[in-house]
């Protein structure tokens, strides 16, 4: 039973008054540094509200699905609310939290699947080599049911940009299916764990792999393809969820006949209406290895009958090299689930200049603007806006800062166009110096969660700024070069990292916990108004959904950088299971074992990560927590 | 207290035993190689790293063995400096991640043409340059890409020019090769390539085809055509290093030898600034 109506309790214990009063002083220290660097003035800050929007709700996700106590995908709601409507873990009762039980999975790089729960089973994907495990929730200590290894191809580790990460599996129709690093989707009996099918999409001698959850949506199953730094072209593909057979491909670069344009496709801003856009919009025939994958998450409206995902940076070019909007990169597309054909698009960073790749996730809303209530598409992206998309029509009704941006000086409405900063703009042989956000965006894949009862979004995301100069000699395949060295560090305010409450009708930030490290985990809300994130260090925290306020933590063994779930146990009990074992991007320093002195490495984010290795160490565990 | 000291105790200590060792068991040179991107090395033990490699080991009283990688982002960290092979034959001087030895040869990106094409290309500010089609390789790292590539870029030369990925399809023999293929086949009028790539292909593809030199060799404000290459060991090990750099001053005449059999053009070493 899911609770939609106004929270129980209207008013705020004085002591969380406090707290936030606290944290919002905090926040505002932060964001008063920037007015101290004169090449900043027009740099966009996210607004912090003057009072906790707490107790009130902003309305709900469109089609809330009942709660069954399960987690069948890892966003659990079509929706993309990653909200549970369990309710008898409370922010009064979470204090008592314990560890019921825990799992090793034996593997050391960066773990960022959410587990998933069906029929009394929760089932596992590890990072490569991508192993899948089956855990009995109805015995003591959830032993092992079957385990699951497809055997990916080793060399499909030279190819994953940032840790050989794996973002979960789906379920339907009893199966549990899933991406592997070296592009095959497999399927598997969820109660033998027998192999059902397994298609080779896509090839890792072209640079293309797969870290990805897909979506399934009755008989389609929704993959996409990593590699926008190697060359790729990015594609979203279609599979028979009985048969694993290829049913449509929509590619992201190229002709209207292959980016699957026609005539349903009525984008809502002019420039995205002329033909063939994804070939004109590029010099020569750069688009064939123009990028725009899709590794982040995919959303499902039933009413609708549309599907939403967002695309990957343009590469491999610099941007110097590839004039034009490069369309349909760092794109979110509205497309057909029977036929793939684009019903709208939107591109949030045309030409991007700095990585900001569009696949964050697409939390579909109903929310209540301008008196009216609009269905929303809420789309927190790396360049550092929350947009607000009318989902119907791809228009953006807003789009504020949720971080510290210097790199754009806001959304023009009319035209749907980012305002760029010229002088941010990264060129062969300048340097560039604080680019707010680093390339990693203000946010980057981890998803946030929506919590009706509180009407908040919260977020999980990063504060880190970048240098970027041509330095270091390289060499790739025989081939030397000068290397941009990337820099990355902490943004205003000196910690890298935020968990925040965004209200996406009042458009403001309501708290805001600063944390060290980026926050690289998912968020989960749930219906006891409280809500769950890990941090690098490998706390995993209960805040008050309303107010911020901390009310339990557990140190786990590795860095969080996974995305917490929650479910009902065959006793009848609300459990809450998270996996720890850090890496990805942002902690490749620890599970890639990089040396701290090599600064540029993983793109330049140890630079910003050097004290990661004496936080914590590599090694994945699943934690599972409930009452006494 | 790092690995780094213990590496160079262990070292220290290779060294110590080393006359005693050599008695009983043979020593062995494991070297990191790309199994499959000629002239420089492939499995076949066919290039002309492989026959550097080859000549290391003889002077060392070394057997030798290969641990084959490709050559992509991350290859030191999962080979050489993950423990599992000893030397990289080829690596820029400058490469930080890596202790180099003395370079060995210096090289240059060069423009490669069809002979029978007669075009005659010296510097990047050559004016046919705007109305040619240019092949250069693309890296594809953020920001990051071939010299070439930046210095076309830089003079506003894009909308002629054609990327081909230097990592390229790898199930095809010598992926980085297909930028100078294209030449032969005429779908660009000029590649521009590192050297000893290009040298080598151009004396393999079934047209002539003509290699010469780009300039400048530093394109302002800092964009070097001009490599030293050196080989490449782990940090620390400096006896290793040392033992290299005795064989390469020894063995100059060999190595040249074998460099010159596999038409890599070169650059006299000393002759812009010393990068070591």
């Amino acid at each position: 039973m899911i609770t939609t109506g106004p929270m129980p309790k209207t008013s705020v214990p004085r002591f969380a008054q406090r707290r936030s009063a606290l944290l919002l002083s905090i926040a505002a220290g932060l964001i008063g540094c920037s007015g101290q660097k004169p090449a900043d003035e027009t740099a966009q800050t996210p607004t912090i509200a003057a009072t906790p929007a707490a107790g009130r709700s902003n309305g709900g996700a469109s089609a809330i699905e009942p709660e069954d106590g399960q987690w069948v995908r890892p966003a659990k709601t079509y929706s993309s609310t990653r909200f549970s409507g369990l309710n008898e873990i409370t922010a009064d009762n979470v204090k008592n939290l314990h560890l019921a039980w825990t799992f090793g999975t034996g593997i050391l790089r960066g773990h960022e699947a959410a587990p998933l729960v069906v029929n009394n089973t929760m089932y596992i994907v590890t990072p490569f080599p991508n192993i899948l495990y089956a855990l009995d929730l109805t015995k003591p200590g959830a032993p092992m049911k079957w385990i699951y290894r497809p055997g990916p191809i080793a060399a499909s580790q030279g190819v994953a940009c940032c840790d050989v990460v794996n973002r979960g599996a789906s379920y339907a129709d009893g199966k549990i299916v899933y991406n592997t690093l070296d592009n095959r989707t497999v399927a598997v009996d969820a109660n033998t764990g027998k192999e059902l099918w397994k298609t080779k999409v896509g090839e890792i001698n072209l640079g293309e792999s797969m870290t990805m959850a897909p979506l399934i949506v009755k008989n389609h199953v929704f993959v996409g393809n990593s590699g926008g730094e190697f060359g790729i072209r990015g594609w979203l593909t279609a599979l028979d969820l009985n048969s694993g057979k290829i049913v449509w491909r929509a590619y992201h670069t190229g002709p209207d006949s292959a980016v699957l344009i026609g005539s349903r496709f009525k984008p809502f801003y002019a420039d995205d209406r002329k033909p063939n856009l994804g070939v004109n919009s590029w010099p020569g025939d750069t688009w064939k290895i123009g990028g725009g994958g899709v590794w982040g998450w995919i959303s499902y409206d039933p009413q609708l009958n549309l599907i939403y995902y967002g695309t990957s940076n343009p590469g491999p070019w610099n941007p110097e090299q590839r004039p034009g909007d490069n369309k349909w990169t760092a794109t979110i597309f509205a497309r057909d689930p029977e036929t793939g054909e684009a019903v709208w698009a939107y591109q949030m960073s045309p030409h991007d200049m700095h990585d900001y790749d569009g696949v964050n996730e697409n939390l579909l809303l109903d929310l209540p603007i301008n008196g009216a209530t609009r269905k929303v598409l809420v789309h927190p992206d790396r360049n550092g806006y929350v947009y607000v998309i009318d989902r119907q029509t791809g228009e953006v009704l807003s789009a504020d800062p949720f971080g510290y941006i210097n790199t754009s000086t806001g959304v023009d409405l009319k035209t749907g166009r980012i305002k760029y900063v010229q002088e941010k703009e990264p060129r062969i042989g300048q340097v560039v110096r604080n680019s707010c956000p680093a390339s990693p965006g203000a946010k980057d894949w981890q998803p946030s969660s929506f919590s009706p009862v509180t009407g908040l979004i919260y977020i999980p995301h990063q504060n880190l700024c970048q240098d970027v100069e041509a330095v270091e000699a390289s060499y790739i395949a025989g081939t030397p070069f000068v290397g941009m060295n990337v820099k990355m560090f902490a943004g205003p305010g000196g910690n890298r990292g935020f968990f925040d409450a965004w209200d996406p009708v009042a458009r403001k930030i309501v708290w805001r916990i600063p944390e060290h490290f980026p926050v690289w985990s998912g968020a989960l809300a749930t219906a006891g108004n409280v809500v769950f994130y890990g941090t690098m260090e490998g706390w995993f925290k209960a805040v008050d959904a309303r107010t911020g306020q901390e009310l339990w933590k557990f140190k786990t063994g590795s860095g969080i950088i996974g995305q917490p779930i929650s479910y009902r146990g065959p006793d009848g009990k609300q459990y809450i299971a998270v996996l720890s074992g850090v890496g990805g991007w942002s902690g490749a320093i620890v599970a890639g074992g990089i040396d701290p002195r090599d600064s540029s490495a993983a793109l330049g984010f140890v630079n910003a990560m050097t004290d990661l290795p004496g936080a914590t160490n590599k090694g994945g565990m699943l934690y599972v927590f409930a009452l006494p | 207290m790092s690995s780094r000291f213990l590496s160079l105790l262990a070292a220290a200590a290779a060294v110590a035993c080393g006359p005693a060792r050599a008695a009983t068991t043979m020593r062995e040179l494991r070297v990191c190689a790309d199994p499959n991107n000629m002239p420089f090395s492939n499995q076949q033990q066919q290039g002309f790293e492989n026959r550097i490699a080859e000549l290391v080991a003889r002077e060392m009283d070394a057997k030798l063995s290969y641990v084959w990688y490709a050559q992509r982002r991350g290859f030191t960290r999962n080979t050489i400096n993950a423990g599992k092979c000893d030397v990289y034959i080829g690596v820029p001087t400058s490469l930080d991640r890596l202790s180099a030895t003395i370079p060995y040869y210096r090289s240059t990106y060069v423009f490669a043409t069809r002979q029978d094409r007669n075009i005659k290309l010296a510097s990047f500010d050559d004016p046919a340059l705007r109305k040619l089609t240019i092949g250069v390789q693309l890296i594809g790292d953020d920001f990051t890409n071939t010299p070439p590539a930046h210095a076309l870029t830089a003079r506003n030369i894009v909308r002629n020019v054609k990327g081909y990925s230097v990592y390229a399809d790898y199930r095809e023999p010598n992926p980085p090769a297909r930028i100078i293929d294209a030449v032969a086949k005429g779908d660009i009028d000029v590649a521009i390539a590192w050297g000893p790539l290009a040298g080598y292909f151009a004396k393999h593809e079934p047209v002539a085809i003509d290699i010469t030199p780009v300039s400048p060799q530093i394109d302002l404000p800092f964009l070097p055509m001009v490599f030293d290459i050196s080989m490449g060991v782990r940090r620390g090990k400096d006896s290793l290093r040392d033992q290299l750099n005795a064989i390469i001053t020894r063995r100059k005449p060999e190595i040249d030898a074998i460099l010159d059999s596999y038409g890599v053009p070169r650059l006299a070493v000393g002759q812009v600034g010393s990068q070591s």
